[in-house]
């Protein structure tokens, strides 16, 4: 389980424990297509893909939503995270690791809840970014 | 397709309401396609110590649960864009309770923005869908933006 975050010891600029995972396989997103329920072929089928315009089969941006998701639920309980969100900034390739990262930006108090609001991102392993997003997390 | 053509016939569209069954067994298969080995989402006994009513889906299902509605394929039906156009351009949840298995959630999706760039190469879609469980509680809004290569 996470360990208990406290707001007064969360500095702005203060970075959250990183998160990584990868390298991603086909293989992860025929099982991704399958449990998230989305069988869009340019995930699947490299031919398809191609007819799309794309250079082959592409990671689910929600499958990498999910990795940045779980840097958030390792650092905090799931229940403690308020909003989500994020811009599919580039399209990642199988093969490729999914490496994420987060900084505190901002705090204050809403609502009786202490509130950790959040820069985040993932990057490929050459650093390109590949989702840039923000998270609002409630501390004790 | 011509954003202003567009805008005139998708802003504000609402599709029908809908409603999932959240099991059990789909958490886990979920969970584990995103490489998660968090008991939380296998476990009830777990799940209960940690405060939750069952297991818990992770952050991201909520949109899982409007895929299985059909939502952001419907909007790309209507428009006859083909599936391998189009990819997501963000998203976006705002957690207002938790999602667990068993839970039947019933939401609906609403087209709240269109807009182009690059001289109309790309469009647009921006669709928000509350998601309530079957106490009536809201438990998240999903705000999506879908990008459509035009031609």
């Amino acid at each position: 389980m996470p360990d208990n975050v406290k707001f007064a010891d969360l500095d702005v600029g203060a970075t959250i424990p990183a998160f990584s995972k990868g390298p991603i396989t086909r293989t992860q997103l025929a099982l991704f297509a399958g449990a998230s329920g989305d069988h869009n072929p340019i995930h699947l089928d490299d031919e398809e893909a191609r007819a799309g315009g794309l250079p082959g089969v592409i990671v689910h941006g929600m499958l990498m939503m999910a990795v940045l998701g779980q840097m958030l639920t390792a650092w905090v309980p799931q229940s403690r995270i308020r909003k989500f969100s994020n811009r599919f900034a580039s399209m990642a390739v199988p093969g490729d690791t999914i490496n994420c990262a987060g900084k505190v930006v901002g705090k204050r108090q809403e609502n009786g809840e202490n509130l950790v609001d959040l820069e985040i991102k993932a990057e490929n392993q050459k650093g390109k970014i590949l989702l840039s997003g923000a998270a609002t997390v409630a501390v004790d | 397709m011509e954003i202003e053509a567009l805008r005139e016939e998708f802003m504000g569209r609402e599709y029908s309401q809908f409603s999932v069954l959240v099991e059990k067994g789909r958490i886990a298969q979920f969970a584990k396609s995103i490489g998660s080995e968090n008991p939380l989402h296998f476990d009830d006994t777990v799940a209960k110590q940690g405060g939750y009513r069952d297991i818990p889906a992770p952050p991201t299902f909520a949109f899982t649960i409007t895929l299985d509605a059909g939502q952001s394929f419907n909007v790309l039906e209507d428009m006859g864009v083909e599936k391998t156009k189009a990819v997501h351009g963000e998203q976006g949840f705002t957690y207002l309770g938790d999602i667990c298995a068993g839970d039947v959630i019933t939401g609906q999706q609403r087209i709240t923005d269109l807009y182009d760039k690059k001289n109309g190469a790309l469009i647009f879609v921006v669709t928000e869908t509350l998601l309530e469980n079957q106490s009536g509680d809201a438990v998240a809004n999903l705000h999506s933006v879908i990008v459509i290569r035009n031609g």
